[in-house]
């Protein structure tokens, strides 16, 4: 920081003092009326999150009842379990997990890795037009893609399998690619000259030099690839129509549609809630752990965008 | 073109044409990629376009029918065209000025900024699944929480996704209260705008709206810019909620575009229709885009040089 930042910061905290003001009834004023602003918001926007957690909990005759139980006591924790049980959670679980998330993952973080490298940290002819191509894609909507992907994917049997939804993962995507390429830029190329003297070659410099040194990026990028295979629902929608194949994204919204057909009763809602708590469970967890990381690495996608 | 390439090749060093082959490498699961899952697709959806085909039998070619039935015969594309301009010029800039407008708030000085941010991000990344259950549910007219809340108020019930005109501002507001990725953004930008100017505004006498328009506004317009752009690409081809929370209805009041489209490709398996409708909606698109850039040069400030409004 320049001493002149400096200076005006220091002059901005004596400021008040220097007036020889004291804080007025209308600054006080000011304050109370801000974090009070903030906490109704707060609780606006935590009101339906709150909402779903509780109404997992009520009994049958809690349900009905007008007005509204906002704290249901006796609590039937059991609905967790049961609702869990209504349909085959564990194996939608599974599916989710094992046969999507975690390949889906791998695929987009040795990608884009590959890619990013390239575009932020080589130099090569043709480079900053291709990445400009690369970033116009971000433009094209995925109904454009999404018939004739279609096609080709039921021409290759893929229909009713992951492969639609991971495979591509293991070709890099301009989202991606943006992303990382911000975080390679920050590191110094003095650090990979440094190892091409060494007689390091490209894969050795990216394994031994850059990845240590971005693994940050790298966890966001995983995280925020993880989120998008567990929240997705249009891609299983249009992939997947058997049901021991569901993600969870389809399992909740097949519970939903079955619930309705049997009418609104007894533990139907109960029981729906306590499914969209459990799947919300997981994002709550991680992002509890990882707030700092993960809002940071948004931030950086919109820096200079 | 591939042979004036090739000549470019052969003048290069070695040295440069160790670079070009090591970049491209780099770059090649993107490239593929790109021509696989990009360009093929986008080239065959052309002509598909101009096809009738249903899966099952080959596509025949019928020329501009499809494009001549979603201009004139569709009976539904009025309303659906109507529904989706309503929905995103209101969505995109509602959910923008939200996110600006918290961002601003939590920019202020205040005590436990991080808690604050968290709350008001974290609707961002509630799947898309939860988001339509946990709603569809709160605003159920006769079992849900918001109506049981007015009620003391001697307010109506309000059927917030069973009445038609009341379906696509609903769906907006649950836009508004998920835009925590603009939101993050703001803040960002907010924080990285320097003391200094403001400093500098206030021995000028400036008040905290004068702050905000001619110092906040001009050194945050990128972000809003960016914001306004992704906004407007997502919005026009959102599905998810829509389709979960009100399967297009009531009365087709939210029908959207991109419903209409999966519809026709995957429910009436009409490939060829669809596939007219998602090229007419890339160019909605990239023309639309093109607009924002071309006036942005008039109201986005980007920092070096000679500011130009």
């Amino acid at each position: 920081m320049t001493s002149d930042a400096l200076n005006a910061r220091q002059i901005h905290l004596v400021a008040p003092k220097n007036n020889g003001k004291k804080i007025t009834p209308q600054q006080v004023l000011g304050e109370v009326l801000k974090y009070l602003l903030l906490i109704i918001l707060s609780v606006t926007y935590l009101l339906p999150l709150y909402w779903m957690a509780i109404s997992g909990l009520k009994t049958e005759s809690q349900v009905f009842r007008i007005p509204p139980v906002w704290w249901p006591d006796p609590a039937r924790w059991v609905n967790y379990i049961e609702a869990w049980q209504v349909d085959n959670f564990n194996l939608y679980l599974f599916n989710t997990v094992v046969r999507y998330a975690i390949p889906f993952v791998f695929g987009v973080l040795i990608s884009n890795t590959l890619v990013a490298y390239s575009f932020g940290r080589l130099r090569w002819p043709g480079r900053d037009a291709l990445f400009a191509v690369c970033l116009t894609t971000l433009m094209i909507p995925a109904q454009v893609t999404m018939v004739p992907l279609f096609i080709i994917f039921k021409w290759l049997g893929w229909v009713n399998s992951y492969k639609p939804l991971i495979i591509p993962a293991y070709f890099a995507n301009a989202y991606w690619i943006f992303m990382l390429r911000q975080f390679f830029r920050t590191i110094p190329d003095e650090l990979s000259d440094a190892a091409r003297i060494d007689g390091a070659d490209e894969f050795q410099t990216l394994w031994h030099i850059i990845l240590p040194l971005v693994k940050p990026a790298l966890a966001v990028v995983g995280l925020f690839s993880f989120m998008d295979a567990w929240n997705n629902y249009m891609g299983p929608l249009i992939y997947i129509n058997q049901s021991n194949l569901y993600p969870l994204s389809l399992g909740l919204a097949s519970l939903s549609a079955s619930l309705s057909q049997v009418g609104i009763k007894g533990l139907a809602y109960p029981y729906l809630m306590a499914v969209s708590t459990l799947v919300t469970l997981p994002i709550i967890i991680i992002f509890f752990f990882t707030q700092r990381t993960f809002i940071e690495g948004i931030a950086l996608t919109g820096l200079k965008g | 073109m591939i042979l004036g390439l090739k000549k470019k090749i052969r003048q290069m060093s070695n040295t440069e044409r160790r670079q070009l082959f090591l970049g491209l490498l780099f770059a090649s699961p993107w490239i593929l990629g790109f021509l696989g899952w990009t360009v093929y697709p986008m080239v065959s959806s052309i002509y598909f376009s101009f096809t009738r085909y249903d899966l099952l039998r080959p596509p025949v070619f019928i020329g501009f029918q499809n494009y001549r039935e979603i201009f004139f015969s569709d009976p539904r594309i009025g309303t659906v065209v109507k529904n989706t301009l309503f929905y995103v010029f209101l969505s995109v800039p509602l959910s923008t000025l939200t996110a600006l407008l918290v961002a601003s708030l939590l920019n202020t000085r205040i005590i436990g900024r991080p808690f604050f941010r968290a709350i008001f991000f974290f609707p961002a990344i509630v799947p898309i699944t939860v988001v339509a259950m946990m709603w569809g549910y709160l605003l159920n007219p006769q079992y849900g929480a918001i109506n049981a809340l007015l009620k003391p108020l001697n307010m109506p019930i309000i059927p917030f996704l069973s009445k038609p005109e009341l379906a696509k501002p609903t769906l907006i507001m649950i836009n508004m209260w998920a835009s925590g990725y603009a939101m993050v953004l703001f803040l960002a930008s907010l924080q990285d705008v320097p003391r200094e100017l403001y400093e500098a505004a206030i021995v000028d006498g400036a008040g905290p709206i004068a702050k905000f328009w001619y110092i906040t506004v001009p050194m945050i317009s990128p972000v809003v810019l960016f914001n306004l752009v992704t906004g407007f690409i997502w919005a026009f081809q959102d599905f998810s909620l829509p389709w979960l929370l009100t399967g297009g209805g009531p009365n087709q009041a939210t029908e959207f575009y991109a419903l209409h489209l999966f519809r026709n490709a995957f429910r009436f398996l009409r490939m060829g229709k669809a596939s007219a409708m998602a090229w007419l909606m890339f160019l909605v698109i990239v023309g639309f885009t093109f607009i924002l850039f071309r006036t942005s040069a008039r109201w986005v400030y980007y920092g070096s040089g000679d500011q130009k409004k």
